[in-house]
């Protein structure tokens, strides 16, 4: 079986930069698979995020998921394949203000027909698979018609993570997102959210500096040992 | 684009204060532009249904709009009369069917006083050569019984409150003398016409003959001191008019009607000159053209301001959504989506703007249209867009779709170059 993600000799450099930011010359991740990855402000993360969800190609070398090389793919594919099978939960300011609750779950499901189909399969529409993960998520019928602006921020984060899973994305990424929650809602977030991803055997890859979490995973990777540019621009 | 129409609309719903205002914007552009529009062409219609079966209006030698505007609607005035017996030589062309003269230069209450013949009322022919009708009462009847007659147009009737028996007194010239009031002389209303959307609409007809009686003791505009000739007296004196301003000519053969235009212009006993209505009506619009061009100009100019605002307001607000296209981007929307999505934004408040603004010329045609008809005698019809119109609205679309273009291509490169993660 070949791993979910599949990164080789990768390397990659922003538009009129003078080095590579980064190099990273293997790492395979297999499905239901979590990852923690950590590393200071600027040592790459979001990048390496970009990259894996095929919104930035590689300078050189190949990203692929699910044995797809993102770079041979079209950039209307590489959005319908984005679509189809990566979730994504951004640090806040994940929800379009003047969807519902329940609408901006719904989303991926508008982008692609596999996600509402699989959201759909478990039996009823993809609006009840979508009120379940909500449930799940401790989020209450009251408030999946609330327009999404007048959640808290924990609440928002939760409603992020139910949408980066539903229909079952065989990659779910999540950029930081529990930086904007005190302790007590960050346990609750990771707990839910590492449950529905080994529930629907999605991978997981999760970044964050506070590595606290990172017993929580199946494997801990530091992005400045990964990273061979850092390593240089270190020595 | 089905996934993201739905999203764009509510998006536009959260933004709808200020998209509000853009949209009202566009409407006034649009209101201005059809509104001009169809104003150039109710007048025009208007104007040239003023007069059919006519061939030639004869006058003294003026310019051909001149004599027009004052015979057929009763605008301006004649710089010279002309003698009544040199119009019946023309009368007696072997190629004219009928002859109708025409005296102006009264008034009452600011709406003209026609002096004509009753053949007026057989031979005039408005719009589709429709004949003039009788709602009530008849036309006057010419003779000395029926000399202090008058024939109201429907809107002087409606306007005044008269009706049938009334009576009335002239004002000489347009009643702008205090005192030059033809007050001794009063005239009964023996007949009101239907309306006709023409100036008809808004005169008052009375026989030549009446119009010396009330004129005898006036000379140069002014009663002569010490000299009263009552209503009854003038009956007795001498009625018959040497000078009119005008006439109407209608011709057996259409085919003539160059040669006797000739020979009118070549009239020897007095400067005369005869002009087909159509072609002086020609004259006219080339007059007024320019004016027109220039109000539609300005009116275009209003709406590609208009839709300068729109774009503006629209890249304006783009830096901070662009929160709102990662995470669109995020969930897997392309970034042809997010140029669809703006440039629908724009398509969307245009078309409601367009809409507005045609709805408001509605009303405005609505509200105005009596006021414009008693003031102006223009009739404002409630008619479908016609082609002009449905042109200006396609193109004020047509502009602002492609307007809403730039803001929509701005969001598909930021889009492009933030990916999942805007710098804002």
């Amino acid at each position: 079986m070949p791993p979910m993600v599949d990164i080789e000799g990768l390397r990659y450099r922003w538009r009129g930069a003078a080095a590579d930011c980064l190099d990273i010359e293997r790492l395979q991740l297999g499905a239901g698979h979590s990852v923690f990855l950590h590393g200071p402000s600027g040592s790459g993360k979001s990048t390496l995020l970009g990259l894996l969800a095929g919104v930035l190609l590689p300078s050189g070398g190949r990203v692929s998921l699910l044995g797809q090389d993102w770079s041979a793919l079209s950039g209307a594919r590489r959005d319908a394949f984005r679509a189809d099978h990566v979730g994504y939960v951004f640090q806040q300011f994940n929800l379009l203000p003047y969807l519902s609750v329940r609408d901006n779950v719904l989303l991926p499901c508008r982008f692609s027909s596999r996600r509402r189909e699989r959201a759909s399969a478990a039996g009823g529409s993809a609006a009840d698979a979508a009120e379940a993960l909500l449930e799940q998520m401790g989020l209450g019928a009251p408030l999946w018609t609330r327009p999404a602006s007048q959640l808290s921020v924990g609440q928002q984060q939760r409603v992020a993570a139910a949408r980066a899973l539903i229909g079952q994305p065989e990659l779910v990424i999540a950029d930081e997102p529990t930086s904007a929650l005190d302790a007590a809602l960050r346990d609750s977030f990771m707990d839910l959210l590492l449950r529905q991803c080994r529930a629907a055997n999605s991978t997981l890859v999760f970044v964050s500096h506070d590595e606290r979490l990172a017993a929580l995973f199946d494997q801990s990777l530091a992005l400045p040992q990964l990273n061979r540019a850092a390593a240089r621009l270190a020595a | 684009m089905k996934p993201v129409l739905g999203i764009a609309l509510r998006s536009a719903w959260s933004r709808r204060g200020t998209l509000a205002l853009v949209l009202l914007s566009v409407a006034l552009a649009s209101f201005l532009l059809l509104g001009v529009e169809r104003l150039r062409s109710d007048v025009r219609e208007n104007f040239s249904q003023a007069v059919s079966g006519t061939d030639l209006i004869v006058g003294a030698r003026s310019g051909p709009v001149q004599l027009l505007l004052y015979a057929v609607f009763r605008v301006g005035g004649a710089t010279n009369n002309v003698r009544l017996d040199s119009l019946e030589a023309v009368a007696r062309h072997r190629a004219v069917a009928w002859m109708v003269p025409l005296s102006l230069g009264d008034s009452h209450r600011g709406f003209p006083v026609l002096a004509t013949t009753p053949g007026y009322f057989e031979h005039f022919r408005y719009g589709d050569r429709q004949p003039l009708q009788l709602a009530e009462g008849r036309a006057f009847s010419g003779d000395l019984p029926g000399l202090y007659e008058v024939v109201l147009g429907a809107e002087v009737a409606r306007a005044l409150g008269y009706r049938l028996g009334d009576k009335l007194t002239l004002s000489h010239g347009g009643g702008e003398m205090p005192g030059a009031e033809h007050a001794d002389k009063p005239f009964t209303v023996a007949g009101i016409l239907q309306r006709t959307g023409t100036p008809v609409d808004r005169t008052l007809h009375i026989s030549l003959q009446a119009m010396e009686a009330i004129h005898l003791d006036w000379v140069a505009g002014v009663p002569l001191p010490g000299q009263r000739i009552s209503a009854e007296q003038a009956r007795a004196a001498d009625l018959q008019p040497k000078q009119v301003t005008a006439a109407l000519v209608g011709l057996k053969n259409r085919a003539a009607v160059f040669a006797v235009q000739r020979e009118v212009a070549d009239f020897e006993a007095e400067p005369l000159m005869a002009v087909l209505p159509g072609v002086a009506l020609d004259e006219l619009w080339d007059v007024v053209g320019a004016g027109e061009r220039a109000l539609l100009a300005v009116s275009s100019l209003v709406a590609v301001v208009s839709l300068a605002g729109l774009v503006a307001v629209v890249l304006a607000g783009l830096n901070e959504r662009r929160r709102e296209l990662a995470v669109l981007r995020a969930v897997g929307a392309a970034p042809r989506h997010v140029l669809w999505m703006l440039a629908a934004e724009g398509a969307l408040v245009t078309l409601l703007g367009v809409a507005v603004g045609a709805a408001g010329v509605w009303l405005a045609i609505v509200a105005a249209a009596p006021w414009l008809q008693a003031r102006f005698g223009i009739g404002l019809t409630l008619s479908a867009p016609d082609a002009a119109q449905w042109a200006l609205m396609v193109s004020v679309l047509a502009a602002g779709f492609l307007a809403s273009l730039v803001p929509g291509w701005r969001a598909y490169r930021l889009s492009l170059a933030d990916g999942l993660s805007p710098r804002a």
